[in-house]
């Protein structure tokens, strides 16, 4: 009865932020929301019993998006021009798309139905093997990275080809285009003038860090995983560049560094799919790694979940430094 | 396991793979030739896999070694092979004529990410032609769009971003589309393999989310595949593109997109759904004609080459619909080879402007005004891919046009009009590829023109190639024919 | 009661993605449509991890030595888990083009570029 309570709190407090996103003129404004809308949506999934999509929403959606949402902000207008048009045509689509969608839902399996056909084919397989074929408590892990692996290795090169894009249309001083590094800001800082979150940012650093590690090698039995890993491991970073500088930050982490993470990760997975291939077995196939197929999967779960985070954690970096670098 | 059994999985896994070898590659050199053997190699793989095709193999691999519905399949299937060989064929032709072509409009610091770019764009193509499985398209097409808006924004002019923008906004609401279309298919049928997806449809036919699905996939395909009137990314995203890469883009990843339709549609919504293709018809026939309509008239009057030859596409798109609208063995026959033609026409035909713009400074038609002179070979390339684009006997275009005239005869009098509109729509592109003929031949040279000279041999070769496979295909088109036709039985066998 | 809330979810799924796709398709600024966007995207989410609740269950985590532990379904949570990182890659390359398009036109008013272009 308190969930659904809950529930219902969450899912109206979800419209009416995404509401406020729509409305606000100030961008700045919109970006919070933003922010705040994905936080809350986090909650929801976490109601809805989906711990691993629920870390993630948090960690890429009201974390990532947002600062790379301020960083773009900060090179273009915070105001968006008043409108007074009125788009009648952009409402009757949209108008038309949510009645179809309402029109679908009356029958459909109700929330929490055991006898939803989505409860009844696939998925009680993977509930029921996955003790056996693969050995790992949580099956969201081994979905992503054994069954469903070859979805996960393109879902790496979606987050490379991001990485790829904005560097090819911001560049990034010392790993795209010939400017010099010194074009880097010389100790300018976005929180220097701010003591408490310096030293309250200095302190946390570490334990970031370290929580990035755990999620990343936790995966198999708790929530979290590559992706996840990646993002905190890259906000750790991000934190850690607004506090002592840009430049501080690229040289712990050079822009060349940050290339080979981004390229590096994705062939650290894809070569465990060729060395199975050459082991006798399919692209991705972990079985044939070890003599015993189960140590197989899970070493091959835990090879290609460190390849996610290595690419996520660079393809993020990189970004926010291709931002950031594209302000001075 | 021997390497053919492992080819389907290499021929999306080695462009995908390359991919981030080339992006540590730093020199420009270095990462052409690395991108164009990764794309040759798959060329290859794709001729091997036709060739199995053909010889009536069923191509089946399971990644990781899981079944489906567990794990995820592949399927390549003849209309899937088909679409290989556009792909790659014109990824390896831009690849191996482009290099000049892209060095003059990219900068070269900077090469390397766009041929890392330009390899996922192919991964991500080869992708969705291989896999069974519909979430994994998704996946697929995500890569290969995103990439794509990367080569896209590589354009010289500023007008590429802004026509880029537009593109990822309008290809992100189709994906989103498709994803919820996808969701709803799986909510009821608690599968995403979609010949698993076809048996349990069978179940839960007619409930209210199925129908809807079916509608959102259609809907969100269709702006992937620039049907009419959804067209509207598709102009300015081939105007600004760098030219080698509007080659490349031009001649497959539409054809990409309609394949998906074409596999949702019929394999997996025929069966189950009453009167699907019924609706299917009339949804997807009026929208064609419309199309061929206004894409052949605007394309009449559009005096810049590239975006005159983008609207042009929105008109040949629309005959691909149309052959698959009429659903019939023929119809489909000729929708498929009707792919392979215009991919071939234009393609060459985009080939052709590459060519010009290296000598000249910009592809309007008085820009171009008698280059013919100066540029023989390149223009008689050009003449070959424009004649087989309206569908001149002896050319490759007249062939899957004959076919789909004869496919719209055999439906009586609603096919009368679709026959009307064909022979209408033939006349307009006569006059816009005649306007351009006429331009560069015809017309007195400026002075820049006259210091034209003939393309730099890579190109050349190429687009000689590409100019007489129109010819081959026109005089013996029993290879595309061949497939055409089985991926029609393919697709209708789940008629009964 | 759970009924109810079930078709709460799938509305209010409708309802985001109306906002979403109305922010989209009818507003001029750029940053706008990306933040537009990501709501219609989000939606989708909600749509997808609807579907994955059981009642009673929880995350599917096994716990070994429990017998009768009712767990939710992994599928839609892996697919999503895909769909988010495509949604921030989207939006990271859609604001890198943004921040070119503010720099070579100086504005990022759909409207106002689409003048801009008319006018060479």
């Amino acid at each position: 009865m308190i969930t659904v309570v809950f529930s219902v709190f969450l899912l109206t407090l979800l419209v009416i932020t995404a509401l406020g996103v729509v409305r606000a003129q100030n961008l700045f404004t919109a970006v919070m929301l933003t922010g705040i809308f994905s936080l809350l949506m986090a909650a929801n999934f976490f109601v809805l019993d989906a711990a691993d999509v629920a870390l993630t929403e948090a960690a890429v959606g009201a974390g990532i998006s947002t600062v790379l949402l301020l960083g773009a902000l900060g090179l273009t207008p915070r105001e968006e021009r008043a409108s007074g048009a009125k788009r009648w045509l952009a409402l009757v689509v949209t108008a038309l798309t949510t009645v179809v969608l309402l029109y679908a839902t009356f029958e459909q399996p109700r929330l929490g139905d055991p006898q939803a056909p989505v409860h009844q084919h696939v998925a009680p397989w993977y509930l029921e093997k996955t003790p056996e074929l693969v050995d790992i408590p949580n099956v969201v892990t081994a979905v992503l990275g054994s069954y469903r692996g070859y979805d996960t290795l393109g879902e790496v090169i979606v987050v490379l080809t991001a990485g790829i894009g904005v560097l090819f249309l911001l560049g990034l001083p010392g790993a795209v285009g010939d400017r010099p590094r010194d074009d880097i800001a010389k100790g300018r800082t976005y929180l220097s003038h701010h003591l408490v979150p310096q030293v309250v940012g200095r302190l946390v650093i570490p334990f970031i860090l370290l929580f990035a590690l755990y999620v990343q090698f936790h995966g198999e039995y708790g929530p979290g995983g590559g992706f996840q890993a990646g993002a905190i491991f890259a906000a750790a970073m991000i934190l850690y560049a607004l506090i002592e500088g840009e430049r501080e930050a690229l040289t712990v982490i050079s822009p060349k560094l940050l290339i080979w993470m981004m390229a590096g990760g994705a062939l650290l997975y894809g070569s465990v799919g060729l060395v199975t291939m050459a082991l006798g077995g399919n692209f991705l196939d972990y079985n044939v790694l070890h003599s015993n197929p189960v140590a197989g999967q899970q070493w091959g779960i835990i090879v290609i979940e460190l390849g996610v985070g290595i690419t996520v954690a660079g393809v993020l970096l990189a970004i926010y430094h291709a931002f950031a670098a594209r302000g001075h | 396991m021997s390497l053919t059994a492992q080819l389907p999985a290499l021929q999306v896994v080695v462009p995908l793979l390359t991919a981030p070898l080339v992006v540590l590659l730093r020199t420009p050199g270095l990462s052409w030739a690395a991108a164009t053997a990764a794309s040759l190699t798959a060329f290859a793989i794709a001729v091997a896999l036709a060739g199995q095709v053909l010889a009536g193999e069923v191509i089946h691999y399971e990644m990781g070694g899981w079944p489906a519905p567990f794990g995820i399949s592949l399927n390549i299937d003849a209309l899937g092979s088909l679409v290989l060989l556009l792909v790659t064929g014109a990824s390896t032709l831009a690849l191996v004529g482009g290099r000049d072509s892209l060095a003059t409009e990219i900068e070269a610091g900077r090469r390397h990410l766009f041929y890392a770019a330009w390899l996922i764009v192919l991964a991500g193509l080869s992708g969705i032609a291989v896999t069974g499985d519909a979430f994994n398209v998704f996946v697929f097409m995500e890569i290969s769009s995103l990439a794509t808006y990367v080569l896209i924004a590589a354009g010289p002019d500023r007008r590429a971003l802004t026509a880029t923008f537009k593109y990822l906004i309008m290809g992100t609401i189709g994906a989103t589309f498709y994803l919820i279309g996808v969701g709803m298919v799986y909510m009821m049928t608690g599968t995403l393999n979609f010949a698993d997806m076809e048996v349990r449809l069978a179940e839960v036919t007619e409930l209210r989310p199925i129908v809807v699905a079916a509608g959102f996939i259609t809907v969100g395909l269709a702006l992937k595949a620039a049907m009419f009137p959804l067209h509207v990314w598709l102009p300015g995203a081939y105007t600004h593109a760098p030219h080698m890469v509007t080659a490349f883009v031009a001649a497959c990843s539409t054809k990409v997109a309609i394949y998906v339709l074409l596999r949702f549609d019929f394999f997996v919504f025929q069966n189950n759904l009453s009167q699907h293709d019924l609706h299917f018809a009339s949804f997807l026939l009026p929208l064609a004609l419309l199309g061929i309509l206004v894409g052949s008239a605007v394309a009449m009057v559009e005096s810049n080459l590239k975006r005159l030859l983008a609207h042009s596409s929105v008109a040949q798109i629309g005959y691909i619909l149309l052959g698959a609208s009429l659903i019939s063995e023929a119809g489909i026959t000729a929708a498929a080879a009707h792919m392979f033609n215009h991919a071939l026409a234009k393609g060459a035909m985009f080939l052709a402007v590459a060519a010009f713009a290296l000598r000249l400074s910009g592809v309007r038609l008085n820009d171009i005004a008698g280059v013919g002179r100066q540029m023989p070979l390149t223009f008689a390339a050009l003449a070959v891919a424009g004649a087989s684009l309206v569908g001149i006997p002896g050319t490759a275009g007249f062939v899957s046009k004959w076919l789909l005239l004869q496919a719209a005869f055999a439906q009586g009098t609603l096919g009368l009009v679709a026959v009307v509109v064909v022979v209408l729509s033939s006349l307009a592109a006569v006059v816009y590829v005649w306007r351009i003929i006429e331009a560069a031949y015809f017309c007195e040279p400026s002075a820049e023109v006259q210091a034209a000279r003939e393309a730099p041999l890579p190109i050349l070769a190429v687009l000689l190639l590409a100019a007489a496979a129109n010819i081959y295909f026109g005089l013996v088109p029993a290879f595309p024919l061949s497939l055409a036709e089985m991926s029609a039985t393919e697709l209708l066998g789940g008629l009964q | 009661m759970m009924e109810l809330l079930g078709l709460y979810n799938y509305w209010v799924f409708a309802v985001l993605l109306m906002i979403g796709f109305y922010a989209v398709i009818a507003r001029p600024n750029m940053v706008k449509k990306l933040l537009g966007l990501s709501i219609f995207q989000a939606a989708v989410f909600l749509l997808y991890i609807t579907m994955d609740k059981v009642e009673g269950g929880t995350a599917p985590i096994i716990q070994k030595g429990v017998e009768d532990a009712i767990y939710s379904n992994p599928l839609p949570q892996v697919l999503i888990l895909t769909a988010i990182v495509v949604g921030i890659s989207t939006t990271a390359l859609g604001l890198a083009l943004v921040v070119r398009i503010h720099e070579a036109y100086g504005t990022i008013e759909e409207d106002e570029t689409q003048r801009a272009d008319l006018d060479e």
